[in-house]
């Protein structure tokens, strides 16, 4: 049997020298003569380890990693190809520990195989759950989808079928399912991940969503900041049409279903789900107001279900294991899995898919290890820009929609941002009030002007102007802007300003004057 | 500073560009793209034809294109570096590495360098958030920047 070596492809095995590995390997196996199958597969999301090599093995799979380019030379020396041991040697990827203690369900087949072999898709359960679809009436569907209770993952939470509902009871002659991919959030990942190394489990959760809404065109819009997982898409795209999982008769039934890839062009509000309709309509990337909902009137007039990628990319799951089995886990009213996306300053980082419910002081501390400079936690920001800055002293709070709406937070996308104790807090509210002054569509006046004063406000509290009266007029503005703004970058701008400076007052005090010398 | 077309050979090159992209359902963003892949940046003298194959007004055109942070009015330096600033990488000290691309290419966010060799950018967030801190250069993804990586891409935008 010819050994085979599984390299990822992903950005962020790339980012960290995955392509240089390759070379090596490649040029090592020519060196010796020996002849092997060199795979380029996704990552399993554990970047601490990346880039994690694998080779196949008559005892299953052996990973190692990081690797260096240099290490390559003494791994063929150590006999790697048939697992040997080295000092890079992690042992089976599955018994890694960060990999052992999460449940995959929509990550099931992340950087497992090649992500543009359907076979290897559908050796490991893929298209099943579009199989049972295609075999069910819509409104079937579309119950499975609510019962399975299935929240937008995008961070809005909103439940999955009563949008899909909206969308299958609207009566048009087109009607559009449209893929946000629009991933902007710092700290979060899994979007990219999962289009990078498991494109088919997207499309297919889209087909599903076609068939069950009688939409028969998608569109999935990514960031152009993620030119891999572009280029990823619109291969698996290709591929799945040949093999008639897209196109006029979805897996040999009456329902067509086809879909394109669009690439967005830099602008963070284009993941709001209206803005992004309008970019895609070849507009500026302006929000609109709501009513209408898009499931009535979204892109180009017609009904729409607008979801996130980990949204679709849930349901091929949920329709081949069926609602309740999804259902089982989670907690509350936050029903199955979450990607949670550990980031910054943290020692394991990487993408963790587990059930709601896990303290955020177990992920920071027991995944992740705690921080990557090895200082003290001072805080972590759940759900990126617009993501409250949570102190330990919340780290009990459990993973969960509603538990973290009830501490004046939001888990968004997922994303948790790790910081030590030389983070200053009054930097970071300005940061977001910056970044909602550079990405603002300008609709709306709260967002547009508030954040500018925003920033002019909070450079006044740290230059110990008037401190007391600036933190109440940022207070005010924040209020304003959470209550006044038609789209969640104004609305939500204020959770990271004010736990900021709820939890870290201490910051937002004037520097201490230096004692005059002597 | 790279040479730009003339305004008749942009012309037609832009209407190149349309031809391929009109059928599409929203077209204005792709065939912007294509413009912007074609010359590097979206030339003022493309914005007409567009607006006059799509039938929408200049003013329109304009708008689009001035509104999305990718598409440049004018050329870019013969590589173009991005550096995450975003929450992320801030926690693993990108302002630090900013600061330092800043001195050693001599420029700062939104300028190209002199000898036309680089533009520096900012960019909020590659995707790389446990990779922290990161940047792209000319699309290739470069993660856990340190004082080493920053040199090589250095002297890699000046050779």
């Amino acid at each position: 049997m010819i050994p085979r070596i599984y390299i990822p492809g992903d950005s962020g095995a790339l980012a960290l020298g995955a392509e240089k590995v390759a070379k090596a390997i490649e040029a090592e196996l020519a060196a010796r003569g020996i002849e092997a199958k060199i795979v380029r597969n996704g990552s399993r999301g554990a970047y601490f380890l990346e880039p994690m090599v694998e080779v196949a093995t008559a005892k299953g799979r052996i990973a190692y990693g990081p690797v260096k380019p240099s290490d390559v030379k003494s791994l063929f020396d150590s006999g790697f190809l048939t697992g040997g041991h080295h000092k890079r040697w992690l042992g089976a990827p599955d018994k890694i520990p960060f990999l052992a203690k999460q449940t995959r369900l929509t990550f099931a087949r992340c950087g497992i195989n090649d992500p543009l072999s359907l076979d290897a898709y559908k050796s490991l359960g893929g298209l099943k759950g579009l199989q049972n679809a295609v075999a069910m009436a819509p409104a079937d569907v579309v119950k499975q989808v609510t019962e399975s209770g299935l929240r937008g993952r995008g961070g809005a939470g909103f439940p999955t079928g009563i949008k899909w509902k909206t969308v299958l009871d609207a009566t048009a002659d087109k009607k559009y399912i449209v893929c946000n991919a629009d991933e902007g959030d710092s700290a979060t990942f899994a979007d990219r991940m999962i289009m990078e190394g498991d494109p088919f489990v997207l499309i297919e959760g889209m087909a599903i969503a076609g068939v069950a809404t009688g939409a028969t065109k998608g569109f999935v819009y990514i960031r152009s900041e993620y030119p891999h997982a572009v280029a990823m898409m619109r291969k698996a795209v290709e591929v799945a049409r040949k093999a008639g999982v897209l196109g006029l008769n979805v897996l040999g039934s009456p329902n067509a279903f086809d879909m394109e890839i669009r690439v967005g062009a830099g602008a963070y509000v284009c993941g709001e789900e209206t803005s992004l309709l309008n970019s895609l309509e070849g507009k500026r990337g302006v929000v609109r107001a709501k009513p209408p909902l898009p499931a009535i009137q979204g892109l180009f007039g017609k009904p729409t279900v607008i979801n996130n990628v980990i949204s679709l990319a849930s349901v091929p799951i949920i329709m081949d294991k069926g609602a309740a089995f999804y259902k089982d886990f989670g907690m509350g009213r936050s029903r199955g899995t979450i990607p949670i996306q550990i980031a910054g300053n943290v020692r394991n980082g990487g993408l963790f898919e587990t059930a709601f419910g896990l303290t955020l002081g177990e992920i920071v501390d027991d995944i992740g290890g705690g921080t990557a400079t090895g200082r003290p936690v001072k805080a972590v920001q759940v759900g990126g820009p617009l993501g409250a800055y949570f102190p330990r002293g919340l780290f009990a709070t459990p993973f969960d929609y509603e538990e973290f709406a009830k501490r004046d937070g939001l888990i968004g996308h997922a994303g948790i941002t790790v910081f030590d104790d030389t983070a200053d807090m009054l930097k970071q509210a300005r940061f977001a009030m910056e970044f909602c002054a550079i990405e603002s569509c300008g609709k709306c006046t709260p967002c547009r002007i508030g954040s500018t004063r925003g920033v002019e406000t909070i450079d006044k509290i740290a230059g110990g102007i008037e401190p007391e009266k600036n933190i109440a007029l940022v207070t005010d503005l924040c209020n304003t802007m959470k209550f006044g703004s038609l789209c969640a970058l104004g609305g939500f701008t204020p959770y990271p300003v004010m736990s900021a400076l709820t939890h870290f007052r201490d910051d937002f005090k004037p520097a201490p004057v230096a004692e005059a010398a002597e | 500073m790279t040479m730009q077309p003339a305004s008749t050979e942009i012309v037609s090159r832009t209407a190149a560009i349309i031809h391929e992209f009109k059928g599409l359902e929203g077209p204005l963003l792709p065939i912007l793209h294509g413009i912007q892949e074609e010359f590097g940046y979206v030339p003022q003298d493309s914005l007409p034809v567009i607006a006059d194959a799509l039938n929408i007004s200049n003013a329109e055109v304009h708008g689009v294109a001035t509104f999305y942070h990718d598409y440049r009015s004018h050329p870019a330096g013969r590589h173009v570096l991005k550096v995450c600033q975003a929450e992320a990488c801030q926690s693993m000290g990108s302002d630090a590495v900013a600061a330092k691309l800043k001195q050693l290419l001599g420029i700062g966010f939104h300028e190209t360098a002199r000898d036309g060799s680089v533009t520096l950018e900012p960019v909020y967030c590659l995707g790389l958030c446990a990779c922290a801190p990161s940047a792209m250069l000319d699309g290739e993804v470069i993660g856990r920047l340190d004082d080493e990586k920053l040199d090589e891409i250095v002297a890699e935008v000046r050779s």
